[in-house]
């Protein structure tokens, strides 16, 4: 008898299969797995479970506590609606990315130790690319390297860590960080990078929007909320976190202000909410902590309702900016209210689940007497109504008719959409039920008279701030950069350099050398032969080995999504024989 | 019953909502004046209506600044990255 199972097993293991399978049958498996995944979840009983000795090492695949079992609840409602909202989608690919992915999460979850943590950390990000190069655009595909590359760079800083924090202690066990040093700070950065954390978000809001319509669904939902998860687990009341978050939560807003694609303002405002919740990291007192996990349950709901909301606009209309949509209400009235009961409740309004989240988090400020942190979460607060429940849906739904004619998207969608917002009700009008999941005893009562009013006379008194501006919040036929410039444009302006000033200068000190040592010749040779076999040398292997690498990296890189997936099958095999032996 | 439709009632009395909105408004700002107020933080918990008032003025100072910083430092045409 087995006393514990992994979801993921369902999810990783089960999803090779997806491709062998053909219409009815293949949907069918693809409801199968998460909901297989969600019903070990719902039967879950705490303890330690999946103990492992590798090499000296002591692995544990299932530390399950009431902190890992609320986050493996949503993430697995996640992929069970996330599959539901993509069941019309015939590419097979896409169905295995989203379930290694959703499965990783889960991983990553009930990991309790640094070395399994880190295995499925990777094998999130290289599950989740697919998501956005399934949409096989030249932008997607470029996104997509750019996303891989970033999250390359966070794996090898969070490694780094990880084999510092080894060497230094002696144990790979996963508990709150205590002395910050070298090994704090490493572990640290990897994590705020999936949080995206300004500066190191830009992946998020330059990739997302590039993703598939069903893929993007599911990216919301996991990478930074399993960052959420390792924060709270390892670095509970680490002060920089609340002004990182506070700053996080308006960093958002104003980039929204000046989105005009419709779910890299979502994106942006995936930014500001993750920034409540690592500024409750910060604060670190039981409500606090509450609160950022209450607030990525929630989060994680109606974020994914509204990226299928502006998914099934997209879908239908083959539209994505604000300056090309308008009007829809009159053709998707169900896209439109299921979208609008996700607006509310991001915004937080009363009996709506953000709700009963969010002021948990801003009343622990309050409690803490952190007067700035409380106005600026607050303003933040105005921000995401005035964007997510206002802007977006103003000039999309409403507003100046674009002379789109459609429908509402197909049934699996609006079902998809359905179950989310019933949760996004449920638990708003029923906190009780989110609240007996979370980490510590609750000892919180959103629904006084004061805090109803109070928050009703912020979200309505910006609304009146928002259509008196009216001309001034549309979107805009403009991009806004953002820290991806860096890497994106960054990197010409290096080579620029290099071409222009680092280049001219050696040849001007090839040729200077004569004359600068003419009395010594001999030394001047002596400098000649240095520079062209050991300076140019030493640039000239690099650019050659470069170059071999490059070489056989193209090679590789067949663009066959066949070969591709082929590897991800055979890096599972591996994995999973890894995982037996 | 045609959702579509019905929608598109209400989209055209504005001016009855936009007169149903100017009441609640006013209302909240009204009841906030004798409301009890168990465990305030900070002195504006004291203040009726300063949510309201901060509310509006974090609206119009996000939409400002925000579009500010976009005109003056971070826009670029769309094409920009395409080079």
């Amino acid at each position: 008898m087995i006393d514990w199972l992994h979801p993921s097993v369902f999810l990783i293991l089960g999803a090779p299969f997806i491709p062998l399978l053909r219409g009815r049958a293949q949907r069918a498996w693809v409801l199968l797995l998460p909901a297989l995944a969600l019903a070990t979840v719902i039967m879950m009983a705490p303890g330690i479970y999946g103990r492992l000795e590798v090499l000296g090492l002591e692995l544990v695949f299932g530390r399950v506590d009431k902190l890992s079992l609320a986050f493996a609840w949503v993430f697995s409602i996640a992929a069970l609606i996330g599959a539901i909202y993509a069941l019309h989608i015939e590419d097979s690919t896409q169905h295995v990315a989203a379930f290694v992915y959703a499965g990783s999460a889960l991983g990553v979850t009930f990991a309790g130790d640094l070395f399994t943590l880190f295995i499925f950390w990777e094998l999130m990000a290289i599950a989740s690319v697919w998501l956005i190069w399934s949409r096989r655009t030249a932008a997607s595909i470029a996104a997509g390297f750019r996303y891989v590359l970033v999250h390359t760079a966070g794996g090898v800083v969070l490694l780094a860590g990880i084999m510092v924090f080894y060497t230094s202690t002696g144990s790979i066990a996963f508990e709150a960080m205590d002395e910050p040093g070298l090994a704090f700070y490493l572990i640290l950065v990897g994590f705020l990078l999936n949080a995206a954390v300004p500066p190191l978000h830009a992946w998020l809001t330059d990739a997302y929007p590039e993703a598939t319509v069903t893929g993007a669904v599911f990216l919301s939902a996991f990478t930074t909320k399993t960052a959420v998860y390792v924060l709270i687990r390892g670095y509970p009341g680490t002060e920089m976190l609340i002004w990182l978050g506070t700053i996080m939560a308006l960093y958002g807003v104003v980039y929204a202000v000046l989105a005009n694609d419709i779910r890299r303002l979502l994106a942006y405002h995936i930014v500001s909410q993750v920034g409540y919740m690592v500024a409750g990291v910060g604060i670190g007192t039981a409500m606090a902590l509450n609160g950022a996990v209450a607030h990525a349950f929630t989060h994680i709901l109606y974020k994914g309702l509204l990226f299928m909301g502006a998914g099934a606009v997209i879908h239908m209309t083959s539209r994505s900016k604000l300056t090309e949509l308008g009007g829809l209400y009159r053709w998707m009235p169900l896209t439109f209210i299921l979208y609008m009961i996700g607006g509310f409740s991001i915004s937080a309004f009363p009996l709506f689940s953000g709700f009963v989240s969010k002021s948990m988090v801003v009343s622990a400020a309050g409690e803490e007497h952190l007067a700035w942190i409380w106005l600026l979460l607050t303003m933040a607060s105005a921000g995401t109504f005035l964007h997510t429940g206002l802007k977006l849906p103003y000039f999309t739904f409403l507003g100046r008719d674009s002379g789109v004619r459609t429908t509402d998207p197909p049934r699996n969608m609006l079902v998809a959409m359905g179950i989310a917002a019933f949760l996004c009700i449920f638990i708003g009008v029923y906190p009780a039920w989110l609240y007996a999941m979370l980490p510590a005893a609750v000892d919180y009562e959103p629904y006084t008279a004061t805090h109803v009013v109070w928050a009703l006379q912020i979200l309505l008194f910006t609304g009146v701030g928002f259509f008196m501006l009216l001309k001034m919040v549309g979107g805009e036929k403009k991009i806004s950069l953002d820290t991806d410039w860096f890497y994106r444009k960054g990197a010409r302006l290096v080579m620029a350099f290099v071409n222009r000033v680092v280049v001219p200068v050696e040849g001007g000190m090839i040729r200077a050398y004569p004359h600068v040592f003419r009395a010594n010749l001999k030394l001047a040779e002596r400098g000649l032969w240095l520079d062209k076999n050991v300076i140019d040398g030493a640039v000239n292997g690099v650019a050659a080995t470069v170059q071999r690498w490059a070489y056989a990296l193209r090679k590789v890189q067949t663009g066959q999504l066949q070969h591709y997936a082929l590897l991800m099958a055979g890096s599972l095999l591996v994995l999973s024989l890894y995982w037996w032996l | 019953m045609d959702l579509g439709k019905l929608l598109a009632r209400l989209v055209a009395n504005t001016k009855t909502l936009k007169r149903a909105a100017w009441a609640i408004l006013a209302l909240l700002v009204v009841i906030d004046f004798f409301l009890p107020r168990h465990h305030p933080h900070f002195f504006w918990d004291m203040i009726p209506g300063f949510s309201a008032v901060f509310g509006f003025i974090a609206c119009v100072l996000i939409i400002v600044v925000s579009k500010a910083f976009g005109h003056y430092w971070v826009a670029r045409s769309e094409d920009y990255y395409d080079d």
